[in-house]
């Protein structure tokens, strides 16, 4: 083999700790390599021009590039290989950036380092094949997990875009959170008048089909050809009968049930239709609350119900979808706020979170639009709202911004100010977070126009005197203590993942971090992708997001899901397992460790084979240490290609 | 392998390319600085590493050795990091018998957004090394004494070798 070894500057990343001119110089005298020069930027026009003439000047037909890490520009490289007539496989790459330079401080160790990374780079690759992919076929439908805005956004661009979908929400209706609020920030627009179209759009689209009241129990396959089996929990009613008339609703005698849409604001129904525009608009029970399902008798419900829908055997139901790609859309949820013992840990009525309080401003929700408390249901004059409760707060583990929590509490207090001209709002704020398009302007009219007080400092207690609140905070402009009597306390709670989000990344094989938020393929260049082919990522599962940047991503899974689709099959990755039939004695360990049931036993010639089923296939290599005859070989990282980096490494 | 004589120590690790990998990557990015012995090879999965690679490994003179993969159940491949584990059990009880101080061997799982935890994994199994020392030659005597030690042998002192 004639190998050919670049090594790149990054400009100052690498060459700043790392000598790349001496990594080049010693690289010249590994077996085989023929060629080794140090380039600015490997990854640049100019920079691949010089790999590409290179190849052509000195016949090369392996590569390795010392650079950054694979993970960032493998791709890029093995294009540039294509492009100079190699197979894109005879390609190494030795990370000397993200684990030499950036990482070590001596530049003789981080020489030494990298040199031994080239040189073990350069061992592999002379056992490198050329590998051909396949081709396979592409199912052109996508699952959307989760009916929120970003969601929603995501499910009506592909099906614009000519694509089936089918759309899956936990909950009895899609709109997500956004659907709870009554006004959206800096433009002060009704919520449910710009959602509630799209939610409309959704149920009315002949290319989606909806799932509510529905999860995702199991997710197996690849990209182009993922089996997805979604749990259809009962609603003891029968959708397809419902109308929703709400005539249930009204006779229901078990009235005391927590209103999860109303953030448990207030009662409902055991049996309910979420919200007026709630889609789809179908009743459903709440089994716990139900004095049918739980004591035996009552079943008012199904003696009013005109459409005789009322069904009290319904069990969970589960229906088998296939689809060529998936978009996880599954928002986040609020910080339980009793974890702060000084905000009086959910014992005080009257202390509420922003999204009990945005119910109570919202004309469905069960005060009718009119700030009332909880306790005695009384207009309230003075209102404290506290910020960061959840957020940037190391001791109780959120570190993190929520992003939002400052708009939405300006835009909180101008609504206050609307709806009771003569309160008085306070803010708590550690620091105004507004960067967005007239985000600051917005925080400037709560405080210049509504006159919404800011007070800089946190809140160490809520007491409660004379029904009313005595909130005891500093100043920490002016260097003092305050003091505000108040009729109610909201809490600007931060977004956290949401409940259940690591269980579905186990089942999308996709990774998320410390929070439970999902992982993004890479943080700047891949915001929608993840680590899995054909897994896409839409709105604050990703992390906190406003409803502005949920609806971007949305847009932005669709296109991609779109550009995956835009051809009719997909090239298989060759990395997979191969058999070879002298060796293979037919024992099937292969098989039954294969987690994804890609190795079939064939008979070949009166023997049992071992065969691999190339699409099926993910390239883990279990079977590859399972053999006892070594007869199974993931391509590109077999036994000899592995061994050869330990030799390299290895003193002796 | 030129390694900084009197400085450094032969540490190979084994990083699976979804996990570990990007978790190394992740610590590069967040510039946090490790000893700089180790070097990595990559797999496609913890479930791809061979024992006997690692095996290999110490035959061959190298001081320590050091697996990463994805937390259990996290695995990309949903199932490989467990085949591993078993693997790399197995793999500890037998070290002891050859000679090999066990502890010169870890597998470990983090995850690709753990780039802090990489960094303390990194130091923390480069300060046990350098504690142990080079690798001692076949005919040292103190890798025989090793075997007839018996000293991490998991099951206790009831299997524990004694001459």
């Amino acid at each position: 083999m004639r190998i050919g070894v670049f090594v790149c500057h990054c400009g100052s990343n690498i060459e700043a700790t790392v000598d790349t001119v001496a990594v080049a110089e010693a690289a010249r005298d590994f077996p085989e390599v023929v060629f080794a020069t140090d380039a600015m930027y490997a990854c640049s026009e100019p920079g691949q021009a010089g790999i590409v003439e290179a190849i052509r000047e000195n016949d090369l037909d392996g590569v390795v590039v010392a650079s950054c890490s694979p993970r960032m520009h493998e791709a890029t490289f093995r294009r540039t290989l294509e492009r100079a007539g190699l197979n894109k496989y005879l390609f190494e790459m030795a990370n000397i950036r993200e684990h030499v330079s950036w990482v070590g401080k001596d530049r003789t160790a981080n020489t030494g380092k990298a040199i031994d990374l080239v040189r073990i780079a350069a061992a592999k690759l002379r056992c490198d094949a050329p590998l051909y992919p396949a081709e396979f076929e592409v199912s052109k439908r996508v699952l959307v997990i989760g009916g929120g805005v970003a969601g929603i956004q995501a499910a009506l661009d592909c099906a614009d875009g000519g694509i089936e979908v089918v759309l899956v929400e936990r909950e009895p209706s899609i709109g997500g959170k956004m659907s709870k609020l009554d006004k959206t920030f800096p433009t002060v627009d009704c919520s449910s008048c710009i959602l509630g179209p799209r939610m409309v759009d959704i149920s009315q689209h002949p290319l989606i089909t909806l799932y509510t009241l529905s999860e995702v129990e199991e997710v197996g396959g690849f990209v182009g050809n993922f089996t997805v089996k979604v749990r259809r929990k009962a609603a003891y009613v029968d959708w397809e009968a419902c109308t929703g008339c709400g005539l249930c609703m009204e006779k229901c005698p078990s009235k005391r049930v927590s209103d999860r849409f109303n953030e448990g604001i207030g009662k409902t129904t055991a049996i309910n239709i979420p919200f007026p525009q709630a889609i789809p608009k179908k009743a459903s029970i709440d089994a716990q609350g139900c004095l049918m399902l739980t004591k035996g008798k009552c079943g008012v419900c199904a003696k009013v119900c005109p459409a005789k829908a009322i069904d009290f055997t319904q069990q969970d139901s589960f229906v088998e979808e296939k689809v060529g790609a998936i978009i996880a859309a599954t928002g986040y949820d609020l910080f339980d706020f009793a974890k702060y013992g000084e905000y009086g840990g959910g014992r005080y009525p009257d202390v509420i979170t922003s999204l009990q309080y945005e119910r109570l401003l919202s004309a469905s929700g069960p005060t009718g639009g009119h700030i009332k408390r909880p306790s005695d249901g009384k207009e309230p004059r003075d209102i404290v709202f506290i910020q960061c409760v959840g957020s940037r707060d190391k001791s109780i583990g959120r570190p993190y911004c929520s992003g939002f929590c400052c708009m939405y509490t300006a835009k909180q207090t101008i609504l206050t100010k609307d709806h009771l001209p003569d309160s008085q709002s306070y803010v708590f704020y550690m620091d105004i977070r507004a960067p967005g398009k007239l985000y600051d302007e917005f925080t400037r009219r709560a405080m210049e126009d509504y006159g919404a007080r800011y007070i800089r400092g946190r809140v160490s207690a809520i007491q409660p005197r004379n029904g009313r609140y005595l909130i005891k905070g500093a100043d920490t402009l002016l260097g003092e203590q305050v003091q505000i009597e108040a009729d109610m306390v909201v809490l600007a709670v931060g977004a956290e993942a949401a409940v259940g989000a690591p269980a579905l990344a186990e089942k999308l094989r996709i990774s998320y971090d410390a929070y439970g938020f999902f992982l993004e393929g890479h943080p700047k260049l891949k915001p929608v992708e993840t680590n899995t082919a054909g897994v896409y990522l839409a709105g604050a599962c990703q992390g906190p997001k406003d409803i502005p940047a949920s609806v971007a991503q949305g847009s932005a899974a669709a296109g991609k899901v779109l550009s995956l689709f835009s051809k009719d099959k997909l090239a298989s990755d060759p990395q997979v397992s191969a058999v070879n039939l002298q060796r293979c004695v037919g024992c099937a360990k292969c098989a039954s460790t294969c987690p994804f049931g890609a190795i079939e036993m064939t008979v070949f010639r009166g023997q049992n084979k071992a065969s691999v089923i190339e699409t099926v296939c993910q390239g883990c290599g279990i079977c590859t240490v399972t053999c006892p005859q070594g007869a199974i070989q993931l391509r590109h990282f077999t036994d000899n290609q592995l061994l050869a980096e330990v030799h390299a490494l290895c003193p002796y | 392998m030129p390694i900084l004589e009197g400085k450094e120590l032969h540490i190979i690790g084994f990083l699976c390319n979804w996990c570990s990998y990007g978790g190394a990557d992740t610590a590069g990015v967040g510039r946090f600085v490790q000893p700089t012995d180790l070097r990595i090879i990559k797999t496609p999965c913890t479930g791809r590493i061979n024992p006997l690679f690692i095996m290999r490994a110490f035959l061959n003179g190298a001081d320590g050795v050091l697996v990463s993969g994805c937390h259990p159940r996290d695995c990309h491949y949903s199932q490989g990091n467990f085949f591993a584990r078993r693997r790399l059990e197995v793999l500890r009880a037998l070290l002891p018998v050859v000679g090999i101080a066990p502890e010169r061997f870890a597998y470990t799982w983090v995850s690709a957004s753990e780039g802090q935890r990489w960094k303390t994994v990194v130091e923390r199994f480069t300060e046990q090394i350098h504690a142990l020392g080079p690798i001692p030659a076949f005919a040292d005597p103190g890798r025989i004494e090793t075997c007839l030690r018996g000293q991490a042998n998991p099951y206790g002192g009831s299997h524990a070798l004694t001459a």
